[in-house]
């Protein structure tokens, strides 16, 4: 069965470059896990049954290290897929400017995307040059603080409500034998989470001179030295924390082996699974409780220049129908993650999910780190935290000064 | 049976009519024992891990066998996992791979021991310098290769098909199996080579007639290397094609890798059984033909 | 002589045409390859490949990165070790393979059965083996030994040697078995003399047998020292390069940056380096090699 469908999933594609009007468009992307795949089955469904053309699946698992190398060199190697989903921002600015990207912005004013997508930095991060070059889907933001029911109640301690609490309550969560803080050992979660700290306890317009306007002054300046005593804080109460991956760390929260994690929105997607209630259960704290400003990244879908007359049509069809508000409800639900849009209803959205378009609502968000530093730059500072999490010796004023002199060199 | 005391090995003293219960088998047999079980503690972890449910998974002991043994995440592996929309596991790139798998290995071997025959035995000129910059090149990291073959391939027009990749393959396993059949084919009698030149046997003749013939175990040996080598591989397979000839690594690599929801181990490790059961078929296989091919060398040497 | 230039040319010419796949391989992909490497890593290439001529600041960079630094050192670390216990490890079994003991077959293929195995799959396994909370440490505790430690991945000193366990069940496999094709291939009479002359059989084997299986070290040599060079799949799977950057490696190093920090310039410094390290070993072995002796 299974052959014979790629039997002929092949043959038609086949056949669809003689044909005239029907088009098989690939599309790569690494959303494979149920919820994301149930996501982009949305999709999927929305181009089937409302074009012509049809969506042919290409999905690679692990983002950063695996997926985007294979499309780029299928983009480099003049053998393209149709369409591609990318972190908005930075990551794929070179290939806008080397040509390979279609240009978008006739379907982004047709559609009137500038009005209707808020934030609008979210747009700014696909514009280069005054064009569009990609159609962003969702927002997904880092600044929650997911907190158990059980331990608090084990330690006999009030479930906080901001991270000074939480930071107080350390020690008798450890008294009774719970890690307060679950981290995962990898570098993305670590600086992730000082960022967080960074947005979320500071003045908003502390991020935005440091990985905005890459101010090494400020970096090394007495606000973030605040932020790195809080960041050795985290590395002492997340000393027991000896998961890898981020679910395995949120697994530690729904368990109760942990008290809280510093972790984006995707995290909720494991307290349903779970069967856990927000607000029974467990507790989610935007901004960690102090500051309710979020960081709007996410995902956006980026078309290779083709030169098929018919896939290029396709193209336009898929990036018009991606903003439409039947397919961002759709979709956003699955995935757990914002719309890009804020004129559509998503009153079935959860307690921590209503959190969150409040906050948008009010305008409160500001860009991702993705959209403000190059890949590079955030290599590196996942390389520091990295060595900054495992090192207990490690002085927050050294990385501190390690951390300044990589803004330094920031581009 | 003539117990061809030639192996003087077992014991340096004579030959012992009955040497079963020696000190020196029990020290071999020991040893060969206790490796055995290091070497079979993971795949047994891995066989135990694959028949239970997830449940008994979280609470336990990962050495224990399963209570309830269950074939779901065989199943599951095999059929109904998913890669994006294609729920149907690692059945859907299992063609793909041995559709890859065969014309590499073929392609690769046969270029391999025609060099290593031709650098055995018509040593021309330059020749040297070739197979030094081809065993440099063994350690280049697959990695810093990726984008120049990108441009090579795209250059000669196959980047994205099923030859570009076959290539792609034969070119990292020529540095090792070159060398494998380099020094093979210098090991055999050089007398046989000459025997066919004074015959005027020419270079493809004695190559097919002699040469070949007189490899199997090195040609098993390198059989092995591709086979798994190719099997195993991710990274090309992805990269220099289309998503209707990913290999089956890459649902093997979605399902272990997928980043977000629970770890399934037990689907994990079924998964990775089931991509793992060809090269370890093979390994079976040859593996006797490996010793037959030695006999067999050994009775004409 | 100038006469004898055009048959020169046409001699063994089917070699040289069967060769053309080995000659073009060197020359374009590996040699060319390599020169384009080396070439822009002096360029600011980030995603993707950029004539910008930036002199050596990627290689200033990369020696003043501490990471770089630490997987120099693993890569030493896990080097030598990998080598020493892998030779030695494959040399025994192999010796014991061949003592004409029963059940050859089983043995052999338990232990070569692992390298059937991707190294994403054993990286995996055994992540989950040393797991101090499921593996060997919880097993051994729950057994009664309560005060028994052993986590080396969960400890940034030894755990490369974490990662050493897991290649060298890999690998040493395969080693057994070229060794034990070396074996098989040393002619019986030299056992025969050597009891004759009453040689016991450990000074045989070190003293005759190991010198004349050269051919069959070099090849084991160069099979394992370039995966040395190239380990990642392994790191990346089993450790991710933690704790912290305790286990990272040179290959991950390049890799990270090529794709995930997508600065093309700083992977291609990076690999310059490994691959200039890898000439100054490579280079004085083929002149050993073939410096002097012609055949055939």
């Amino acid at each position: 069965m299974n052959i014979l469908r790629t039997v002929f999933a092949g043959t038609t594609a086949l056949c669809a470059a003689g044909a005239v009007s029907a088009a098989d468009l690939e599309v790569t992307h690494w959303w494979t896990s149920g919820g994301e795949a149930a996501a982009v089955g949305e999709l999927a469904k929305a181009f089937n049954e409302k074009t012509e053309h049809n969506w042919v699946d290409g999905a690679i698992a692990g983002s950063g290290s695996t997926a985007r190398p294979i499309m780029i060199s299928r983009i480099t190697g003049g053998d393209p897929m149709a369409a591609t989903q990318f972190n908005h921002g930075r990551q794929a600015e070179e290939l806008v400017e080397a040509g390979l990207m279609r240009d978008l912005t006739e379907i982004a004013e047709a559609g009137n995307w500038r009005e209707v997508i808020n934030p609008p930095s979210l747009l700014d991060a696909c514009t280069v040059d005054g064009k569009v070059y990609c159609a962003p889907l969702n927002i997904h933001s880092w600044q929650w603080l997911w907190l158990s029911h059980k331990a608090y109640e084990d330690a006999g301690v009030a479930v906080p409500t901001n991270w000074d609490e939480f930071a107080a309550a350390a020690p008798k969560l450890q008294a009774a034998g719970i890690v307060p803080l679950a981290m995962g050992q990898q570098g993305w979660q670590q600086s992730g989470a000082f960022n967080v700290m960074m947005i979320s306890l500071l003045p908003k317009d502390v991020y935005l001179s440091v990985y905005g306007d890459k101010d090494a002054d400020k970096a090394a300046g007495p606000e973030v030295a605040r932020i790195f005593a809080a960041a050795a804080d985290a590395r002492a109460m997340s000393a027991d924390s000896n998961v890898q991956d981020w679910n395995q760390a949120t697994n530690m929260v729904i368990t109760g082996k942990a008290g809280g994690q510093i972790m984006g929105d995707w995290a909720q997607g494991e307290f349903q699974v779970a069967n856990m209630t927000a607000g029974e259960d467990y507790t989610c704290l935007p901004g960690l409780g102090v500051n309710k400003t979020l960081q709007a990244g996410g995902d956006a879908f980026y078309f290779p220049v083709l030169s098929d007359g018919d896939l290029n049509a396709a193209q336009g069809e898929l990036a018009a129908l991606l903003l439409e508000p039947e397919t961002q409800v759709a979709f956003n639900l699955k995935k757990g993650s914002l719309p890009v849009r804020g004129d559509v209803d998503l009153s079935t959205a959860n307690d921590c999910m209503q959190k969150g378009l409040d906050i948008l609502a009010t305008g409160d968000a500001i860009p991702d780190v993705n959209q403000l530093v190059s890949s590079d730059t955030r290599t590196q500072i996942e390389e520091l935290f990295t060595e900054f999490f495992a090192d207990a010796s490690m002085t927050p004023e050294a990385a501190q000064a390690r951390f300044a002199d990589i803004i330094a060199d920031a581009d | 049976m003539a117990d061809t005391a030639q192996n003087a090995l077992s014991g340096p003293q004579g030959p012992k009519p009955r040497k079963r219960l020696s000190r020196n088998n029990i020290l071999i047999y020991g040893t060969l024992i206790v490796v055995a079980l290091y070497y079979l503690l993971p795949l047994y972890v891995m066989v135990v891990t694959s028949l239970k449910g997830m449940p008994e998974i979280r609470l336990g002991n990962i050495f224990a066998p399963p209570v309830e043994i269950t074939f779901e995440p065989w199943v599951k592996a095999w059929s109904q996992a998913c890669t994006g929309l294609n729920c149907d596991g690692l059945s859907r790139g299992f063609w793909n791979s041995v559709q890859i798998t065969v014309p590499s290995v073929l392609v690769s071997i046969l270029i391999a021991s025609v060099n290593g025959y031709a650098l055995a035995n018509w040593r021309f000129k330059g020749a040297d310098m070739f197979f030094t910059i081809l065993i440099f090149g063994a350690f280049i990291p697959y990695q810093v290769m990726l984008y120049p073959l990108v441009i090579i391939l795209r250059e000669i027009g196959l980047y994205g098909s099923l030859w570009g990749l076959v290539i792609v393959h034969s070119i990292f396993g020529m540095p090792i199996l070159t060398l494998l059949f380099r020094n093979y084919f210098t090991a055999l009698p050089e007398e046989l080579f000459k025997a066919a030149r004074v015959d005027g046997a020419g270079f493809w003749q004695i190559y097919w007639q002699i040469m070949v013939p007189m490899s199997l175990p090195i040609f098993v040996v390198a059989m092995i290397l591709q086979v798994t080598g190719i099997w195993n591989d991710f990274l090309f397979g992805v990269i220099y094609t289309k998503p209707d000839l990913y290999p089956m690594t890459v649902q093997l690599n979605n399902i272990v890798n997928s980043v977000q929801g629970v770890k399934e181990y037990n689907v994990n490790m079924a998964a990775t059984l089931l991509t793992g059961l060809v090269p370890l078929v093979i390994y079976f296989v040859s593996g006797k033909l490996f010793v037959r091919g030695i006999a067999a060398g050994a009775v004409k040497g | 002589m100038a006469a004898s230039r055009p048959k020169s040319l046409f001699r063994n010419l089917n070699a040289k045409i069967a060769a053309i796949p080995m000659i073009l391989t060197a020359l374009v992909v590996f040699t060319g390859g390599t020169i384009w490497t080396v070439a822009y890593s002096f360029t600011k290439s980030g995603l993707l490949p950029k004539w910008k001529f930036i002199g050596l600041d990627q290689y200033e960079r990369l020696w003043g990165s501490r990471r770089w630094m630490i997987s120099i050192e693993n890569l030493f670390i896990y080097g030598a070790c990998m080598l020493v216990l892998s030779f030695v490890i494959g040399f025994i079994l192999a010796a014991l393979m061949d003592q004409k003991i029963r059940f050859e077959n089983t043995f052999r293929t338990i232990i070569l059965y692992p390298f059937a195995l991707s190294f994403i799959v054993t990286g995996l396994v055994w992540q989950w083996l040393l797991n101090p909370d499921l593996g060997v440490q919880s097993v051994i505790r729950a057994l009664g030994w309560e005060s028994f430690d052993f986590d080396p991945l969960y400890t940034a000193e030894i755990a490369i040697y974490g990662v050493l366990i897991a290649g060298l069940w890999q690998g040493t496999g395969l080693i057994m078995v070229l060794m034990l094709a070396g074996l098989r291939g040393i002619d019986q009479d030299i056992w025969k003399a050597a009891k004759v002359d009453g040689i016991p059989a450990w000074k045989t084997y070190i003293f005759i047998i190991i010198p004349m299986m050269r051919p069959v070290f070099i090849t084991t040599l160069v099979i394992v020292a370039s995966g040395i060079v190239k380990v990642y799949d392994l790191i990346v799977a089993q450790t991710g390069g933690g704790p912290g950057i305790a286990t990272e490696m040179p290959a991950k190093y390049v890799y990270d940056y090529m794709f995930g920090g997508q600065n093309l310039g700083q992977g291609f410094a990076a690999s310059t380096m490994m691959l200039l390290a890898v000439l100054i070993v490579v280079i004085p072995w083929a002149m050993l090699e073939f410096g002097g002796k012609k055949r055939g």
